[in-house]
């Protein structure tokens, strides 16, 4: 750059003495500080655009903060925190707000679909990782990666058609001789974990193979060379080894099954019922996006006040979940 | 070499062949390894001695498009024969690799791993194990206050003897070691030097090296390979002052001058 410049100069320099003096002044005295200059500045521009650019995602983040606060705070005013949270019947119509039905069903709802999903996406990671043979896992590992990207509401969709009749057969199968028992048709927390199940299944195996191959193969030689089977050397070794990977693949799947709608509502049945196998139930987020076309006023704010424990529920997940991460870290 | 009791041979390896796919590693070796002594293994780098070494506890197993063909005798039995229990030889059979390398565990953990894998459970013989263990890779003084520390807080040279610790809490019969000092510092290299001296009183020791110093001070016999052949075999004296071979000659002779 700075050469370029110099030769310009002395291009320009050669019309006139004057100028030639003037660019001699110049070709030599700033010299240093042309180049100086011209790296300080980009630096400093990069740094104004480092700056802006994480600057947009904490605004971003503290908007969100103020407007769901400022907007999910009214109802919770008026109800009162402890109805709103602790309150175990939801009737809009009659104005009554309490959405402890739909707290539960979500937490539950996720813990169980963590409970089924992480055993079996972990097995899948690990038979991907270590005991398939390659062409299995060039077939395979492409169509994990690609269900990872496919929207949850076709998850939901293949719930409908598939797992919603198979969840009424076991219900009918159930409560036979239990006649007091509402049939919900298969649409029901039971179909909803499955599918929240399933969903998060390709997140799990993704990013658990992908700690499971990173696990350096002196750990495998060094369990063969003491007579470790395979089995064993996975189990004792390679799974150990992999687990704050693995760990992240839980912290993802749990956020992704919270936080998840779409996937769900074509199967949950959606009535505010406290989560039972067997129950229509409503999801915090299911909640939400059913009711809001056609909420207005107080019933509007309520479903503001939802979003806010949602968002609560997250950051509080997120923070306790890293906090525990960072933990495990250190002990290490 | 000659006149030796069968007794005093611990491995024989006759006519050995080893591909990797086309590539041929080892070449008709044929040598015997002697009980309670130390066998060195030289020559330069890619010239088959890890890949000999692990022959000897079919580690190669582990790679895929292996080939092998010949004899491998522990004690008289034939380690390729099939329905030979690869877990139960490795157990026989330890090994020390070049790069340390400890589980990411507890130092307890890691050395009552082996014994764990080949089922006992119970806590005061796994105790018992560990402690003499660690005693006998001589890293028990200063490990004993910090066993439920993880074993990445070691220096290199002490998770080496750690390793080697590792190794014979499963009882071992014999310790292949591929390089354990190249990692090291020479303190470290003269600690772990000095315990093979100790082991081969119990175990038998074999060892690849490329420090030739190392070699000549510690092994009782010595093998020099060269493009996966073996070219000399013998004690580790008469190798290293009286080579027979001429290219066993320039090999020693140009490392030293
Ligand atoms: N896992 C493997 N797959 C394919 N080829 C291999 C493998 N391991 C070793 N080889 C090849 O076998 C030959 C012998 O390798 P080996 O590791 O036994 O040499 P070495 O004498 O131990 O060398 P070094 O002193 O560098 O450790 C080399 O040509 C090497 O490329
Ligand atoms: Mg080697």
């Amino acid at each position: 750059m700075a050469i370029i410049k110099a030769s310009a100069e002395a291009i320009a320099a050669n019309s006139s003495s004057e100028t030639e003096k003037l660019a001699s002044v110049k070709k030599h005295k700033p010299k240093n500080t042309i180049i100086g200059v011209g790296n300080g500045l980009t630096e400093k521009i990069m740094h104004i655009v480092f700056l802006i650019c994480s600057s947009v995602a904490i605004i971003a983040l503290l908007l969100i903060t103020i407007y769901m606060i400022s907007s999910g705070a009214p109802i919770i005013s008026k109800v009162g925190l402890k109805d709103f949270i602790f309150g175990d019947k939801w009737a809009p119509t009659k104005e009554i707000f309490g959405i402890s039905p739909m707290i539960l069903t979500s937490v539950f709802g996720t813990i169980a679909a963590i409970l089924i999903g992480v055993p079996i996406g972990l097995m899948t990671s690990v038979f991907l990782a270590e005991i398939a043979p390659k062409s299995v896992v060039k077939v395979v590992q492409p169509a994990v990666e690609l269900l990872a990207g496919i929207p949850s509401v076709i998850y939901g969709l293949l719930g409908a058609m598939i797992i919603k009749p198979l969840s009424y057969k076991i219900e009918m199968l159930v409560f036979k001789d239990n006649p007091e028992h509402i049939y919900t048709g298969g649409a029901n927390m039971f179909s909803a974990v499955i599918v929240l199940a399933i969903m998060i299944l390709p997140t799990i195996i993704n990013i658990s193979r992908t700690a499971i191959i990173a696990v350096p193969e002196e750990y495998r030689e060094a369990s063969y060379g003491l007579g470790a089977t395979h089995i064993q050397t996975i189990f004792k070794v390679i799974l150990p080894a992999a687990k704050s990977g693995i760990a992240t693949a839980v912290v993802l799947g749990v956020g992704r099954a919270i936080g998840e709608a779409m996937a769900i509502i074509l199967v949950a049945g959606n009535m505010a019922n406290m989560p039972e196998a067997f129950n229509s139930v409503k999801f915090l987020t299911t909640g939400v996006v059913q009711e809001f076309a056609y909420s207005s006023g107080v019933h509007r704010e309520a479903l503001f006040g939802i979003g806010l424990v949602l968002f609560v529920f997250i950051m509080i997940i997120n923070i306790v979940l890293n906090l525990i991460l960072k933990g495990k870290a250190k002990a290490k | 070499m000659a006149e030796l009791n069968n007794s005093d041979i611990k491995i024989v390896t006759k006519d050995v062949n080893l591909f990797y796919g086309d590539n041929h590693a080892l070449k008709d070796v044929t040598l015997d390894i002697l009980s309670n002594k130390i066998t060195a293994f030289i020559g330069p780098s890619g010239c088959g001695k890890s890949t000999y070494l692990k022959t000897l506890n079919r580690m190669n197993d582990i790679v895929p498009n292996v080939k092998i063909s010949g004899k491998v005798l522990l004690d008289g039995e034939d380690i390729y024969e099939n329905g030979v229990n690869v877990t139960y030889l490795r157990k026989k059979i330890g090994m020390v690799f070049q790069k340390p390398n400890p589980f990411p565990m507890s130092i307890y953990d890691n050395v009552a791993y082996g014994p764990r894998v080949h089922g006992i459970k119970s806590k005061a013989r796994l105790d018992e194990i560990v402690e003499n263990s660690l005693k006998g890779a001589a890293i028990w003084e200063e490990t004993k206050d910090r066993l439920k520390q993880n074993a990445l807080g070691l220096s290199g040279g002490q998770q080496q003897r750690l390793c080697i610790a590792r190794a014979i809490a499963v009882e071992p019969e014999v310790i292949l070691m591929d390089e354990p000092t190249s990692a090291l510092d020479p303190i470290s290299t003269l600690k772990i030097e000095e315990l093979m001296s100790q082991l081969k009183e119990k175990y038998t020791v074999a060892i690849v090296t490329h420090n030739m110093q190392q070699a000549a001070r510690i092994s009782d016999y010595t093998a020099f390979f060269l493009v996966g052949e073996m070219i000399e075999y013998g004690e580790t004296q008469q190798i290293f002052s009286r080579p027979k071979n001429k290219k066993t000659e320039e090999y020693i002779t140009g490392r030293f001058g």
